[in-house]
């Protein structure tokens, strides 16, 4: 029986591990303990993605930790890279140079995992994306260890091309921060928009932590588009959306994934934030295949915080890694492995296959819409029914 | 570009200049009584700005909803919370550090900064995520043109001036001001007329943060929104602009704040190339700017102080 702990126990001789292979077949309490992690941006801006994750990811070590037939006892190291790259490389370097973790999901902001990714092949960690969305991250590289639940930004803004144009807009200003992330989706996305035959009328680039958008929202005010499209992360998101009310700017808000958050409605209230569309990987938890499973377990474990829109991908991804290592053990290189034969697997976010790349080629994206407070499934809204409407196109 | 357009540039740069200037008048003040940078300066600022939005809320929960009474209590808890503070920090760090290297003022100013800014993060309820700040005044506007005149900015504009306008009455017109002067240009000398030192140097402190809080608030009412690291852009744009004006000159920080305004407006909007590259534009200019005039562009009076 193949019996690698990866860890000082290697060297326990082979009557140890084969009483401990009995007590694990007979389903006793003496399992070996498996060390998994989970890295997101725990404080900073974007915390409250970060703490969804983590919470998310921590639900599927407790239930499989829960289920007796598990033949590991699985903790979780939980590190903030406080959605900084520089913090980012020294956790990432933390995580994988504990030899006693066997694999980690990590990262919610691109822009870290962009900068971390050579330090999981370097130590040959497995690695797992939960909510980063630049395409790069897997198609940037041949690192067998790197691998990524949620889809890309690249379908992202394909649905929404697709979308914005098929409701009869035609002219985009695009506001980006200057991240990886913000210029991977203003390249994506202007290439879909002219695809479909819409104009972007103007292109801005700003700083993530900007405050001040009133020098390029004027110059939007008088490009006069149909959509102003945000692509950066909430707090910048709200800014935007504030200061073109302030301008008098009579346009639709169009956002990306990284403002699908509750606390997009905690920073501009309700009415401001009303009519806002962005579009998202995967489907609402409760919309997803194992999703009313997952509502119900998180629930009941009485987290303090919501799970928020990546949520499910982190537990999905975490399920994953579990099952990499009931499979093929607590060893690196065997969970490497084990990611790149991944097929059909089952998952609450539906079925995982992994490309050659490592990515899951699940594509599946939804449309939202700010209605009364929070995101509203496009199809679900009162916006689909006609009953309320966006700003019309020019 | 038509008329509207420039009007709306206008407007929002006289706008974010009213802000810096508030903010540079305190570097500028400190630097004058006490020949200290206080870095800290932008964080006390973001602090007083969650005093003024946790008294909000406060008044929201006991049913005041009058936004003008709302206004008042806001900005009263604000001014009075923050001029404590900075009174405090002048009492007890900065104070006790006078025969020091000046170098230690700024290092634990600094690193006071980071303290706040991080308390506020982790301590205050959900403090990472932005806070809506409310919108406390009326958002009538007129559309001339492309040019939309909100009353809102008009009032913040208006009182930001009147604010800055009236601490200058202060320093050149009351006893309190004559003070402040005779301690910026001798310590020693107001000292054997009598001065009380201590109270001066406090007082100053006060008022710099009272004003700086005031700024925050500002910021608060006109972007509807406030966050953690708010005063640290804040905080260093009003060091550029108390620098570029000439540190220890009232008007010299007037000037540098609507001068670095200036430059971000223009950075944005008539440079060829992409706006990300405002700040970069504005900050290369304070430099060559200071290249040209190291003093500033309006000197400290009594800089050949010896």
């Amino acid at each position: 029986m193949k019996f690698n702990t990866g860890n000082g126990l290697r060297r326990i001789v082979f009557t140890l591990g084969a009483t401990a292979g009995l007590l694990v077949a007979t389903g006793a309490q003496a399992k070996d303990t498996v060390e998994l992690g989970f890295i997101g941006p725990l404080t900073g801006g974007v915390s409250s993605m970060g703490l969804g994750g983590r919470n998310s990811a921590e639900l599927a070590v407790k239930l499989r930790n829960a289920d007796p037939d598990s033949k590991y006892h699985y903790e979780l190291v939980a590190l903030d890279d406080e959605c900084k790259p520089n913090v980012g490389v020294q956790v990432a370097t933390k995580m994988a140079t504990d030899r006693k973790v066997i694999g980690t999901i990590a990262h919610y902001c691109s822009a870290v995992a962009m900068g971390t990714v050579d330090v999981y092949h370097r130590f040959g960690l497995p690695m797992t994306v939960w909510g980063a969305v630049l395409p790069d991250i897997t198609y940037g590289n041949d690192y067998p260890e790197i691998t990524r639940v949620n889809g890309t930004m690249i379908n992202q803004n394909e649905k929404a091309a697709q979308f914005m144009t098929g409701l009869g807009y035609k002219t985009f200003a695009i506001i980006h921060d200057t991240t990886d992330y913000g210029k991977g989706h203003n390249k994506y996305l202007s290439q879909f928009l002219a695809q479909d035959g819409a104009e972007v009328v103007g292109t801005f680039g700003v700083t993530s932590d900007q405050q001040d958008f009133t020098a390029e929202l004027t110059q939007v005010k008088a490009l006069n588009p149909d959509v102003v499209v945000y692509a950066g992360l909430t707090p910048g998101g709200v800014r935007v959306r504030q200061q073109m009310e302030k301008l008098g700017i009579e346009a639709v808000f169009e956002g990306v994934s990284g403002i699908k958050s509750d606390a997009f409605f905690e920073g501009l209230g309700g009415d401001l934030a009303e009519g806002t569309v962005t579009f998202l990987e995967g489907a609402p938890a409760e919309k997803l295949p194992g999703g009313a499973y997952f509502l119900k377990e998180y629930n009941a474990a009485g987290y303090d915080s919501p799970p928020e829109a990546y949520g499910p991908f982190a537990f999905a991804a975490m399920d994953l890694l579990i099952d990499a290592v009931e499979a093929s053990g607590p060893d690196r290189k065997a969970v490497v492995d084990y990611m790149s034969k991944v097929k059909e697997h089952d998952s609450i976010t539906g079925p995982i296959t992994f490309d050659d790349h490592g990515q899951n080629t699940v594509a599946l994206i939804t449309a939202y819409v700010a209605q009364g407070g929070k995101w509203v499934v496009w199809e679900d809204s009162d916006y689909a029914k006609g009953t309320l409407s966006l700003v019309a196109p020019k | 570009m038509d008329l509207g357009l420039i009007a709306q540039y206008l407007a929002n740069g006289i706008l974010l200049g009213t802000m810096y200037a508030l903010v540079a008048v305190g570097f500028t003040l400190f630097f004058g009584v006490l020949d200290v940078i206080k870095f800290s300066h932008g964080d006390v600022l973001m602090l007083g700005t969650f005093i003024g939005f946790t008294a909000w809320l406060g008044l929201e929960a006991i049913g005041i909803v009058n936004p003008w009474i709302q206004l008042a209590g806001v900005l009263l808890c604000s001014l009075a919370g923050t001029a404590l503070i900075g009174a405090a920090i002048a009492n007890w760090l900065i104070l006790p550090l006078k025969k020091a290297p000046q170098l230690n003022t700024l290092l634990i100013t600094l690193m006071l900064g980071t303290a706040i800014r991080e308390a506020v993060r982790l301590f205050y309820p959900n403090g990472s995520n932005p806070k809506a700040f409310p919108a406390l005044l009326p958002d009538a506007s007129v559309e001339i043109g492309s040019f939309a005149l909100r009353a809102d900015s008009v009032i913040l504009v208006v009182s930001g001036l009147g604010l800055i306008g009236l601490l200058n009455l202060v320093i050149n017109r009351t006893r309190l001001g004559l003070a402040i002067r005779a301690v910026a240009q001798d310590e020693e000398t107001a000292r054997t007329m009598g001065i009380n030192y201590t109270l001066v140097v406090l007082a100053t402190f006060a008022i710099g943060s009272g004003v700086a809080a005031f700024a925050g608030i500002m910021n608060g009412l006109y972007y509807n929104e406030i966050n953690f690291g708010m005063g640290l852009i804040l905080g260093l744009i009003g060091f550029s602009a108390a620098i570029i004006g000439g540190l220890g000159n009232l008007y010299g920080a007037i000037l540098g704040g609507f001068l670095f305004a200036g430059l971000q407006v223009i950075g944005a909007a008539l440079l060829p190339f992409a706006s990300a590259y405002k700040d970069v534009f504005a900050f290369a200019v304070v430099i060559a700017l200071m290249a040209w005039k190291p003093t500033g562009l309006i000197p400290e009076r009594s800089s050949d102080r010896v």
